[in-house]
């Protein structure tokens, strides 16, 4: 039987309260979400939290909402709402076809979003979606709130820049026209994390020219997006050589290592073929306007 | 720490550690030992509950978290001495062998019929996707979620249409199913 070490327990009853107990909880106070990456890893000892401040009753940090140009999610919410909003589908289809291969429905119905990105695990899909999209992160204190771009939260593996005593509660998604995305991952069986995933972004000018683009790559060594890639795209029109060009860039950029989901050599490949077929998508996508 | 929760339609007041996991609370506490326990790391789904309807993984949550929730497990699927159209189903259709994921496996059915009366293959795949199976290789148990749904939508129209006979269809399809898939 695999259990965590013993902690203390509290139930954060708002936002303001969740900052208190971090602040009294010190070093080893840990907020609990979903728990599906918290649990497991305090199971395995990996993590040994003193105190656990669960945050699922602060229902006012679930939601998505449209903000002007900007689509806005609460960092409580579930992957399972991510997957039923039409909005989200509709305006950033990448973070739908993550969500379809995120873990598994169940498991789906307790992770979050602000979760996944405070876990700050190299495979985390979410990651590469909010890099895709350009994605800020809103970060609140006792009496402090900033907001910072994604890729300014992530230090590196498993490492965030969150000082203690600081909880991100809101992720935002910039709206923009014409444009269009997708998402596609290599996994060894259902539910898995990637072997290697690639999201991209493409938005397109009235002659169908790309007037911008992004590529991002999960669980290959490479944090935010891929400028080398970009620059392959950008004023180019959308053909398959562009896409291979990009592609290419975006593999040479990555930096895999063997282990036991595949050979660097092998996530390389996948890193470039993966982003030939979501930039097709994406371009696809936004050239019919869906 | 002391805990507070509705299981079953029936509330229950424990003193745990904060570290107790909610299916060691289900199975060890109040001794409902239908919810199984496997993998630990939310992989096979065995353990799999509703909580406030939605299905969980009670292997990764605390039965801290569920104070104030209600939760479901296969022993609540039976109401007032009638097993659920889900549970009828399972032995209709053969949906389990061994029996060691069937509980996590009728009570994501249960979820999701209750959301969706009337899902395909497809999306009954997808629903179970997060649980495994050792015995059946899915099929008898995508068939036993399909016969549930058209029992209730049986049901359902029996009910529209008062005094109709669609009871009596129901067990003369039941009858030569399990005729069939003895011989």
């Amino acid at each position: 039987m695999q259990t965590p070490a013993p902690f203390e327990y509290a139930r954060a009853t708002s936002i303001d309260d969740a900052l208190r107990l971090l602040a009294e909880g010190g070093e080893d106070a840990y907020l609990l979400a979903g728990g599906h990456s918290l649990l497991p890893m305090a199971k395995l000892r990996l993590a040994r939290p003193e105190l656990l401040i669960d945050i699922n009753d602060l229902t006012d940090l679930s939601y998505i909402r449209r903000d002007g140009d900007w689509l806005a999610i609460g960092a409580l919410t579930r992957h399972a709402e991510l997957l039923a909003s039409g909005e989200v589908g509709e305006l950033f289809q990448l973070a739908h076809d993550a969500e379809r291969v995120i873990a598994d429905p169940v498991v789906r119905n307790r992770g979050t979003i602000g979760g996944s990105l405070c876990q700050a695990d190299p495979a985390e899909d979410l990651s590469t979606v909010c890099d895709v999209v350009g994605a800020e992160v809103v970060i609140r204190g006792r009496g402090s709130e900033r907001t910072i771009p994604v890729t300014d939260l992530h230090a590196g593996p498993y490492e965030t820049t969150l000082a203690r005593g600081e909880m991100l509660t809101e992720v935002r998604w910039p709206i923009h026209a014409r444009t269009s995305s997708a998402y596609e991952k290599v996994e060894r069986r259902v539910g898995d994390w990637a072997v290697t995933a690639a999201g991209a972004s493409v938005t397109l000018g009235s002659d169908g020219t790309i007037v911008d683009a992004s590529i991002g790559l999960t669980a290959v060594g490479v944090q935010g997006t891929i400028d080398a890639a970009r620059d392959a795209l950008v004023g180019q029109q959308p053909s398959e050589q562009v896409f291979a060009a990009a592609a290419q860039a975006a593999a040479a950029a990555s930096r895999p290592s063997d282990d036991t989901r595949g050979t660097a050599e092998y996530k390389r490949h996948l890193a470039d073929e993966l982003s030939r077929r979501v930039l097709r998508r994406a371009a696809e996508r936004a050239a019919s306007g869906s | 720490m002391q805990v507070t929760m509705t299981v079953n339609g029936v509330e229950v007041t424990r003193e745990v550690e904060p570290r107790r996991l909610l299916v060691h609370f289900i199975r060890e506490d109040l001794r409902l030992t239908g919810t199984h326990w496997g993998c630990d790391t939310s992989n096979c789904g065995v353990c799999v509950v509703l909580v406030d309807g939605t299905p969980v993984k009670s292997c990764t949550m605390l039965a801290a978290s569920a104070g104030g929730h209600e939760v479901r497990t296969v022993e609540g699927l039976e109401q007032g001495g009638k097993l659920d159209p889900i549970q009828d189903a399972f032995m209709e259709k053969h949906g389990l062998q061994c029996g060691f994921c069937t509980p996590g496996m009728m009570l994501t059915s249960r979820a999701l019929l209750d959301a969706n009366p009337d899902p395909s293959e497809d999306e009954i795949r997808e629903a179970i996707s997060g649980q495994i199976c050792r015995c059946t290789g899915y099929s008898t148990i995508v068939r036993s979620v399909r016969w549930a749904a058209e029992q209730e939508q049986k049901a359902r129209d029996g009910e529209s249409a008062a005094g109709s006979t669609a009871d009596e269809g129901t067990h003369e399809t039941a009858d030569h199913e399990r005729a069939g898939a003895t011989a």
